[in-house]
């Protein structure tokens, strides 16, 4: 840096424009949390608690109406919340029990039951929700934000 | 002047003092000069100058479509006022409010349909406002910053129309809703918490219905106004385009604003509101049964105006179908003013006899592309599945991208061999690509049955 002194009239409107900057940028934070969305527990957006594991029997895939998600427990034992909305265009996917598999009405993709894609248009596999289990083992969603996967790996699977 | 503005006022009577303090020239004007005095004094008049070339006043130049979105934005701001007296924006309430105005509001359903068909119609006059200004090349210089605004304009439009779309809180405006924000998550790094922010969560709820409902009354309506004002001030200060012959014979073409243009948009108003309120008594605005948010419709289809990008969104992989193909269309839209250099056929429909039928031809050659195109798509093309090796952005995306502009490029040199202009040239790619679109749009819309198959509408 110069050793060059700033004049009182520089400094001063270099302080009064950096105040300036400081202001807009403090009221857009305000305004940008203000309008943030909000969530309560047990509403869609919250976390659900799904009661004890134990009640889930192998291979079951059950849907969360509230919550927007359905709890799939697979064949080995493991979890996963998948989000009912669909990758492609975000329509909701029914689960359909017969065939085992997610098929949207919309467009016609197919997952599979863990939310891989079958048949496009959907460009990824169904997104996931957080599983965490407490201590009286109890499964907990929190579905506050999905989590989009660009393909379906076994580190999704939630295991007790 | 000066001597009679010193001078003491005279003695008048204080009825006459009262009414010329509130309209101070006469309002039958005895002489032009009168008559240009009352418009530069008026406060709605003096948007107009005191004189009109008489080549602007002729209807097929510019069939009054930016006049008409004014008179739309005036009846859906009147319209919309009273609807903001009978509508809850909450998801309990608002379908509730949708019934109460069809069977207990005094005239609910009427309102509404004048609402309801005012916005769409003004998005469709919209764009012919923009087609009428592009090919009389009314966006040549200075103008070009205006026409940025009346893009900036038609862009808010949309998105007036498409914030009120979710308001009645039926299975239509839901699912159409859903889908059209789920295009906006296609967007890289953006996309998504744009997404979030303007639906208040992840998916369309409560939140979304207050969200929009603020857009809708408050935000997008001042924008608009504020833009409209600019828009307006900047026609006036730069004059409307005429053919430059004309305009060189200065004043002689020139005619008082009142009666020659007054008396046309007099008329022109009142066919336009006979119009509006026959068809707003005789055609309901659609209603469904109140939103579903476990059960979507098959087929889900956004909202009409959209359905080119779904469309596009089928042939395209989402990053090119939703984000590049649009982007780089407005953005060319922004850049035509700019590169038109041509300016002695400014002012002239089509720029000359030529461009004329190169435009007629363009525009059915894009048609018949369009439906080729999506024909071919649909039944025999299938490059992911003859190429599987390769990611689904190139397959589906660079390399169909690739074969659309070098048909592009192939027809610009046949247009040049065919002695287009440079801007003659432009102007028919301009009009292949839009009728493309428009064709697009009309696929989805009508073409597109369960599972978004391709149907006849006829069958």
């Amino acid at each position: 840096m110069s050793t060059e002194k700033i004049s009182r009239r520089d400094f001063l409107n270099l302080a009064w424009g950096a105040a300036g900057a400081l202001a807009v940028t403090e009221l857009s934070f305000v305004g940008l949390r203000f309008l943030s969305p909000r969530a309560t527990d047990g509403e869609f957006g919250g976390e659900f608690n799904l009661g004890s594991y134990e009640s889930y029997p192998l291979g079951s895939v059950t849907p969360v109406e509230v919550g927007r998600f359905y709890l799939v427990r697979l064949q080995d034992g493991g979890f996963l919340a998948i989000y009912r909305r669909c990758t492609h265009l975000g329509c909701a996917v029914p689960f359909d029990q017969a065939s085992g598999e997610f098929v949207c009405p919309c467009h016609g993709s197919v997952f599979t039951n863990e939310g891989d894609v079958l048949n496009q248009p959907a460009p990824r596999p169904l997104d996931l929700f957080q599983i965490a289990i407490n201590e009286e083992t109890e499964i907990i969603v929190d579905t506050s934000s999905p989590i989009e996967r660009n393909q379906t790996s076994p580190d999704d699977i939630v295991y007790i | 002047m000066t001597e009679n503005e010193i001078q003491t006022p005279k003695k008048e009577p204080l009825q006459k003092r009262i009414l010329k303090s509130i309209q101070r020239d006469p309002l039958s004007p005895e002489d032009d000069r009168g008559r240009m005095k009352m418009v530069m004094n008026s406060l709605i008049l003096h948007i107009h100058p005191t004189k009109t070339s008489k080549a602007a006043l002729k209807f097929n130049y510019t069939f009054g479509l930016g006049g008409l979105l004014l008179l739309l934005a005036s009846v859906l701001a009147i319209t919309g006022v009273l609807l903001l007296f009978v509508y809850t924006p909450s998801p309990d309430a608002a379908y509730e409010s949708m019934i109460a105005l069809q069977t207990e509001i005094y005239f609910g359903n009427l309102i509404r349909n004048l609402h309801h068909w005012s916005g769409n119609l003004m998005v469709v006059v919209a764009v012919l406002h923009m087609l009428r200004v592009f090919y009389t090349a009314g966006f040549t210089r200075p103008r070009e910053f205006n026409w940025a605004m009346g893009i900036a304009l038609l862009l808010l439009i949309i998105g007036a129309n498409f914030t009120g779309y979710l308001l009645p809180w039926d299975q239509l405006a839901y699912w159409a809703i859903t889908v059209g924000v789920s295009l906006l998550d296609y967007l890289p790094i953006v996309g998504e918490p744009i997404t979030r922010l303007l639906l208040g969560g992840s998916e369309v709820g409560a939140a979304t219905l207050t969200n929009f409902y603020g857009l809708h009354i408050a935000i997008i309506p001042l924008f608009i106004f504020g833009i409209i004002s600019f828009h307006i001030w900047r026609v006036r200060k730069d004059k409307i385009t005429v053919p430059r012959a004309i305009d060189t014979q200065a004043d002689k073409e020139r005619v008082t604003t009142i009666p020659h243009l007054v008396s046309i948009e007099f008329t022109f108003v009142l066919v336009w509101i006979a119009i509006l309120l026959l068809w707003a008594t005789f055609v309901n605005a659609p209603l469904e049964e109140a939103a579903n948010p476990a059960h979507s419709p098959n087929p889900a289809k956004a909202a009409w105006y959209f359905m080119g990008f779904q469309e596009l969104l089928m042939h395209f992989h989402p990053v090119f179908g939703a984000i590049i193909i649009p982007g780089a269309g407005l953005l060319g839209l922004l850049l035509i003013p700019y590169l038109d250099q041509d300016m002695d056929s400014v002012g002239v429909w089509f720029r000359s006899m030529n461009g004329r039928w190169l435009t007629v031809f363009s525009a059915n050659l894009g048609v018949i592309g369009a439906f080729a195109f999506v024909l071919v798509d649909e039944y025999w093309l299938d490059i992911p599945g003859w190429l599987p090796f390769l990611p689904s952005y190139i397959s589906n995306g660079w390399i169909p991208l690739a074969g659309v502009l070098l048909l592009l490029i192939g027809y610009y040199q046949a247009l040049k061999v065919l002695k287009a202009s440079n801007c003659e040239a432009r102007q028919s790619l301009f009009t292949l690509l839009l009728a493309s679109f428009v064709t697009l749009t009309v696929i989805g819309i009508f073409f597109r049955g369960e599972g978004m198959a391709f149907i006849l509408p006829w069958s």
